[in-house]
């Protein structure tokens, strides 16, 4: 096992120097999320514009592992519209999740970093909760999206 | 203990960590290509060989249901069966075998008393005490308690250091306060309650009070006589046996005036569709097939504990707690959580560099296993204003060589995060 797969420098860095760690103004959508197993939070807050994410931040606390997953998210997703976003996180979500051979990591970005997450099956939820939350965000403006 | 003790046939043997260690095959493995470094006793402790044997032995030879049928497998399967009772009456020096009852663990043992007890007797108005430092075991039960009857939930505050001081206890007790539940030792922190004391100030008051044992079996002596606390709850896979086994002790007095906690088979005198008469104490609690191996092999461990001069091991236990103490305060950035005079066996951390469940993962990565979480203690968490600890806890089998392997994966952790 080689815990450089699972922390690699560019989570370390995120994890350490959180981008977007702010909230955006002005914003129309709020997702809470929370890991109860291990205390992890995220709130985040977006700018949807038609179907585009114009604008998108949050503040958390919690492992290297959520934050840093959260703080790529925000960057890879701002100026996306939906059906791209969803299209990123069932690739996201199928990389961090499934033995299968992801075939495009290439499309994920810098996202792909958290590939070696699959190794460690008790991490999966600190890795989601960040796109959990959005999809929060997304679908009900007042929920708190749970990994649980 | 008392010295009439009938658990341990031979005299105490030599308190030896090297031998010890042998007894437990889990031990005995590598984990990522490291040697197991177990550090997690406080949610669940290894278990000697003699305990798998007598469990791998009730179902390979007694296998059958006690109390009930003629024939010699369930004659040896209920007499050792009820050995165990006998074990565990003496290993917390209980005045009778009929108020020991076994349950699945500390929280049936709790949610029995709150169920039965506490329906019984709890009218609005009435308070219920508990301590911050509870486990969520002996906080929820009650939580439901006093929705379900009116009462009142009242909390003890514990200090920054994680005790609960008899001053602040007195305090919250009232004329309204019917009941106590406390934990004996925190699991969360290590502290250990002064509950002979906190007992008589609540029997003052005519309150009855129940002890979580969960963390406390294996650590400090119990006697509930000398405590003279009304009901004592245990896990037995903390104390070296099976899991899914437990116990609750109560007076008999309060076990006879309380109504069953669930109906079924072998708690049953007599049953017509008119009216069924209730077994003899404890069997009016224990409907239905008990964990007939798990009471067996409860049995087995207090036998493999009760084999060594608890004293001594003890004493071993909080030399190591002394040597980790030091060691873990000796790592820049970290900070111990829980620092109670007299704790025992648990050591809750926090590191600057890295969040407790990263920290979880890299020293799992070097064949340590510790805890990370709220440990079931959200209230804790919250008094010190943090999410989540990294925990270590320490059984009987522990060395320092199992500190210094933390400590050393705690450096991995710097270089990692630094």
């Amino acid at each position: 096992m080689d815990l450089r797969e699972l922390y690699q420098e560019v989570i370390l860095d995120h994890g350490k120097h959180p981008r977007n760690h702010r909230f955006p103004e002005p914003h129309n959508r709020e997702g809470r999320g929370y890991n109860p197993l291990c205390g992890d939070k995220i709130t985040l807050r977006l700018q949807l514009d038609g179907d585009k994410i114009t604008d998108i931040g949050f503040i958390g606390q919690g492992c290297a592992i959520s934050q840093a997953s959260c703080s790529t998210m925000t960057e890879a997703i701002k100026g996306k519209t939906l059906p791209e976003v969803q299209a990123l996180f069932s690739k996201f979500h199928t990389m961090v999740t499934s033995d299968e051979e992801a075939d495009d990591l290439d499309a994920l970005g810098k996202l792909a970093v958290f590939a070696g997450v699959r190794e460690f099956p008790m991490r999966v939820k600190c890795a989601t909760l960040g796109w959990h939350t959005l999809n929060q965000a997304l679908d009900d403006e007042s929920g708190e999206a749970t990994t649980e | 203990m008392t010295e009439a003790s009938p658990i341990a046939a031979a005299s105490p043997a030599a308190f030896d960590v090297q031998r010890v260690r042998e007894d437990f095959p889990a031990l005995h493995q590598d984990v990522h290509g490291k040697p197991l470094v177990y550090l997690d006793s406080a949610a669940t402790s290894l278990k000697p060989q003699s305990v798998i044997d007598a469990v791998t032995e009730v179902y390979a030879r007694d296998c059958s249901n006690i109390h009930r049928a003629v024939h010699l497998l369930s004659q040896r399967a209920t007499a050792r069966f009820e050995e165990s009772r006998e074990k565990v009456r003496a290993f917390v020096n209980a005045a009778k075998k009929s108020e020991v009852v076994f349950t699945r663990g500390t929280t049936e043992a709790i949610n029995l008393v709150a169920h039965s007890w506490g329906r019984a007797h709890l009218r609005e108005g009435d308070e219920v005490l508990v301590t911050e430092l509870e486990h969520h075991s002996n906080i929820v039960p009650w939580q439901i308690l006093c929705q379900q009857t009116g009462a009142t939930l009242v909390v003890v505050p514990m200090t920054d250091r994680g005790e609960v001081l008899r001053e602040a206890f007195r305090e919250q007790l009232t004329e309204r306060t019917r009941f106590v539940a406390m934990a004996h030792v925190s699991n969360a922190l290590g502290s250990v309650l002064p509950v002979a004391e906190l007992i008589a100030l609540a029997h003052d008051r005519g309150a009855v009070v129940l002890l979580d044992g969960a963390q406390a079996m294996s650590h400090v002596d119990v006697d509930v006589q000398a405590l003279d606390c009304d009901f004592y709850a245990f896990s037995g896979h903390k104390l070296y046996g099976p899991t899914g086994i437990g116990a609750l002790y109560g007076k008999e007095q309060l076990l006879e005036g309380m109504p069953p906690y669930q109906g079924g088979g072998d708690m049953i005198r007599s049953v017509t569709f008119e009216e069924t008469l209730y077994n003899e104490l404890p069997y009016k609690f224990e409907a239905g097939t008990p964990n007939i191996a798990g009471a067996i092999g409860l049995g087995a461990a207090i036998d493999y504990f009760a084999s060594f001069d608890i004293q001594a091991v003890h004493a071993h236990e909080n030399a190591v707690l002394r040597y980790a103490t030091d060691a873990l305060e000796a790592v820049p950035g970290v900070r111990l959580i829980g620092t109670a005079p007299g704790k025992v066996a648990v050591l809750s951390f926090l590191m600057d560099a890295a969040h407790p469940h990263d920290i979880g993962t890299i020293v799992d990565s070097e064949g340590v296993a510790i805890r990370t979480g709220h440990h079931c203690a959200q209230p804790v968490m919250e008094h010190f204003d943090i999410a989540a600890t990294a925990r270590a806890s320490l059984g009987i089998y522990n060395t320092t060589d199992d500190i210094d392997a933390l400590v050393g994966a705690l450096r991995k952790v710097q270089e990692l995060f630094g």
